[in-house]
C-alpha cells in the first residue's frame, strides 16, 4: 500500500452533531495534501483525527498499513509524525531547548539533540536566537521555532494547522516559501489545513475542499481550481462567476448554454437539455470596450454595464450585469486604460476552454 | 505606638540573648509549618493536576469543595483532628494527640486544598492547546504532566507560598491539637496569644515581629527561587 495514511467512513460526533464524516481519504507517501475549507467546516478536526489525536467515533484509521484500534501504541505511532498547530505553543525554555522538546521526549541523547536542533534552527533562519528565551521572540520567529520543533523530528508525515495564519503578510510570504522548500527537499510527506487558496496552491500537491464536515472533493489544484464540483466549492476556491443555464447545442464536445438570454460556449461534453452551473474564474475574464467582436478570439464575448469595481490589491475586480453577473479580476493599469466607471457599457470575454460546467438537477 | 517600639527592642533583645525557649518556639513553627507545607505539597499538587487534566463524574463537585476548603477555618479544622486522635477517637492508638505531629496533621488538612486549588488554578491558566501539542510531540502522559507543571512553576510557587503562609499563622487548630505545651508543642502564634492574654504586651509584639520576620524571610527565598530566570 502506497498510502501512509488511510481513512474509512470516519466520522467524529460532539454532543448529538456530526462535526465530520468522510467515507475515503488516502495520504500517499512524499505527496503534500492541502486541505482547504472555510472557518468551521472541520478541517482541523480532520488532522487532529489523521495525528491520532482525536478519536473517531466511528469508522478506521490505517497508519503505514496497520489499523490503528484501540489497543495501538498511540503515543508510539505519534512519535513518528509531526505538528505545527497556529500558534507555536512553545514552553517557557530556551529557543534551543524548545526545538530540541520531541527530541528529549523520546530520550534521544544530549549531544544528538542539539546537533539536529542546529541543523533545523539554521535551516529556518533561526540559528542566531538559539539560546533567547522563547517568550522573547517574535510571532515569525516563534512560528520558525514551532517548525523547526517538528522538522527536527524527521517525522514521517508533518501535520500543519493553519501554521502561517496568524502572522503579517510579509513573514507569512517569505515562511510559506521556506516550508514549500524545505518539503520539496526532503520529500516530506505533509498535510496542511488552511482557509488561503494562494498557501493550498504554494504547498500542494493534491487539494481537499472540507464544507459542512464533509469532503467534497480532493485532486490537484489545477482540477479543484479549475473543476470544482459544486456550487459552494466553487465559490470556495473563487470562481466568482456561477451561473444557471441549459445546453441548448452539443457539437462534439463544444456545448453551447442558454443563460438568461445569452449564449455561452463551454468545451463540455454536457449532453443537450442538462441543466448546468456554468462557472468561470475571474482571472479568465478580459474585459473590453464595448465594441463587440473583433478584437478578440475569445468564444464568449458579452454585453453589459459595469456595476461594480473593488481594488483588490494591485488588481481591480469588475462585476458586469450581461444578463447575470460576471465578475473579471484585471490589473489598475487595464483598468485605467479602459476608464472603467459604475454604468459604462463594456464587454467581458471568456474562452470557452475557460468556462467548466457542473452538471445539475432540473 | 510604644507597645510597638518596645516589641521590636525586646525581639533583638531576645534573639540576641540566645533565650532557650525562644529558639525552641521558633525552630518549631518553622518545623511544623514547612513539613505540612511540604506534604500537603505531595498531596495536593497530584490533585490539583489530576482536577485540572483528567475529565471524571462529579469533577465539578470535587472542584468547589476544594475551592471551599481553600477557606476552612483553622478552628473547626483543629476541632475535627481532635476529636480524630482524641484517647477513645478513631486514631486514638497512635496517641499523637498534643504532639508536635498532630500539628503538623492539623496544618496539612488546612493546606492541602490550598495547594490543590492554586495547582488546578496555574494548570488551567495555560493555554489549552498546549496538552495538545506536547501530546502531538509524542510526550507520555507522565512526560505531559511533568512538562505542564514546570511550565505553571511560577504560579505554583505562589502556591507553596500561600500554602506556607496560611499554616504558620494559624492558630486555632495548633492550639487544639498542639496545647501549647511549654517545651513540646508550643508555637509563635500560641505562645503570641498566651503572652497576650497574660497581659505581657511587649514580649506578645515581640513574638509577632519575629513571626513575620520569619514570613519574609521564608517568602523571599520562595520569591526569589520564583523570579529569578524572570527578566522583565
Amino acid at each position: 500500500m502506497g498510502a501512509i495514511l488511510q481513512i474509512r467512513n470516519l466520522a467524529i460526533q460532539r454532543g448529538e452533531r456530526t462535526v465530520l464524516l468522510v467515507n475515503d481519504l488516502a495520504v500517499e507517501r512524499g505527496e503534500v495534501l492541502a486541505i482547504i475549507g472555510p472557518n468551521g467546516a472541520g478541517k482541523s478536526t480532520l488532522l487532529l483525527a489523521l495525528a491520532l489525536l482525536l478519536p473517531p467515533t466511528s469508522g478506521a484509521i490505517w497508519f503505514d498499513g496497520a489499523l490503528v484500534t484501540s489497543q495501538s501504541n498511540l503515543t508510539a505511532l505519534r512519535r513518528r509524525m509531526a505538528m505545527v498547530l497556529q500558534e507555536p505553543l512553545l514552553l517557557d525554555k530556551t529557543v534551543v531547548d524548545n526545538v530540541a522538546l520531541g527530541l528529549s521526549l523520546r530520550g534521544v541523547g544530549r549531544a544528538e539533540r542539539e546537533r539536529r536542533a542546529a541543523v533545523w534552527l539554521d535551516r529556518l533562519g533561526i540559528a542566531h536566537l538559539a539560546r533567547r528565551q522563547a517568550r522573547a521572540l517574535s510571532g515569525g520567529e516563534a512560528q520558525r521555532t514551532s517548525l523547526a520543533r517538528a522538522l527536527a523530528l524527521e517525522p514521517e508525515v508533518l501535520f500543519l494547522d493553519e501554521p502561517f495564519s496568524a502572522l503579517d503578510a510579509p513573514t507569512r510570504a517569505g515562511l510559506v516559501e521556506q516550508v514549500a522548500e524545505i518539503v520539496r527537499e526532503t520529500g516530506l510527506t505533509t498535510v496542511m489545513v488552511t482557509h488561503d487558496r494562494d498557501e493550498a496552491l504554494a504547498l500542494g500537491d493534491r487539494v481537499g475542499v472540507i464544507m459542512g464536515g464533509q469532503l467534497l472533493q480532493a485532486g490537484t489544484p489545477e482540477e479543484v481550481f479549475t473543476t470544482p464540483v459544486n456550487a459552494e466549492v466553487a465559490q470556495f476556491v473563487g470562481v466568482e462567476t456561477v451561473a444557471p443555464g441549459h445546453v441548448i447545442a452539443q457539437d462534439g464536445g463544444l456545448a453551447a448554454v442558454q443563460v438568461s438570454g445569452f449564449v455561452v460556449e463551454a468545451v463540455s461534453d454536457a449532453p443537450l437539455g442538462q441543466a448546468v452551473l456554468a462557472c468561470v474564474r475571474p482571472e479568465d475574464v478580459t474585459i473590453l470596450p464595448d465594441v463587440g467582436r473583433g478584437l478578440t478570439s475569445a468564444r464568449n464575448v458579452l454585453r453589459g454595464r459595469v456595476t461594480r469595481l473593488r481594488p483588490a490589491g494591485a488588481q481591480v475586480r469588475v462585476t458586469v450585469d450581461c444578463g447575470f453577473p460576471v465578475t473579471a479580476l484585471i490589473t489598475r493599469r487595464s483598468a485605467q486604460e479602459l476608464d472603467l466607471a459604475v454604468d459604462q457599457s463594456v464587454s467581458a470575454s471568456f474562452k470557452a476552454s475557460a468556462v467548466h460546467l457542473i452538471l445539475r438537477a432540473g | 505606638m510604644d507597645v510597638i517600639v518596645n516589641g521590636g527592642v525586646e525581639a533583638v533583645r531576645l534573639l540576641l540573648s540566645g533565650d532557650h525557649e525562644l529558639w525552641q518556639v521558633i525552630w518549631l513553627s518553622l518545623r511544623v509549618s514547612l513539613t505540612a507545607t511540604f506534604l500537603s505539597l505531595l498531596i495536593g499538587s497530584p490533585l490539583g493536576a489530576m482536577l485540572a487534566l483528567r475529565p471524571f463524574r462529579g469533577r465539578g463537585v470535587a472542584v468547589s469543595l476544594v475551592n471551599t476548603g481553600m477557606g476552612l477555618p483553622p478552628v473547626v479544622v483543629g476541632l475535627f483532628v481532635t476529636i480524630l486522635l482524641w484517647r477513645n477517637g478513631p486514631l486514638g492508638e497512635m496517641r499523637l494527640l498534643y504532639t508536635p505531629n498532630a500539628m503538623i496533621i492539623a496544618q496539612c488538612v488546612i493546606a492541602v486544598p490550598i495547594v490543590t486549588g492554586l495547582t488546578l488554578a496555574a494548570l488551567q491558566s495555560l493555554n489549552p492547546k498546549l496538552r495538545l501539542q506536547l501530546q502531538a510531540l509524542g510526550a507520555t502522559r507522565v512526560q505531559m504532566v511533568w512538562l505542564l507543571v514546570q511550565e505553571a512553576r511560577l504560579p505554583l510557587l505562589a502556591a507553596v507560598m500561600a500554602g506556607f503562609g496560611a499554616v504558620i499563622s494559624e492558630i486555632g487548630a495548633s492550639m487544639m491539637v498542639g496545647g501549647n505545651i511549654q517545651g513540646q508543642t508550643r508555637v509563635l502564634t500560641t505562645a503570641t496569644v498566651m503572652e497576650t492574654s497574660k497581659g505581657n504586651f511587649s514580649l506578645a509584639m515581640a513574638l509577632s515581629l519575629i513571626l513575620l520576620a520569619l514570613m519574609v524571610l521564608v517568602n523571599s527565598v520562595l520569591t526569589w527561587v520564583q523570579q529569578r530566570q524572570r527578566p522583565l
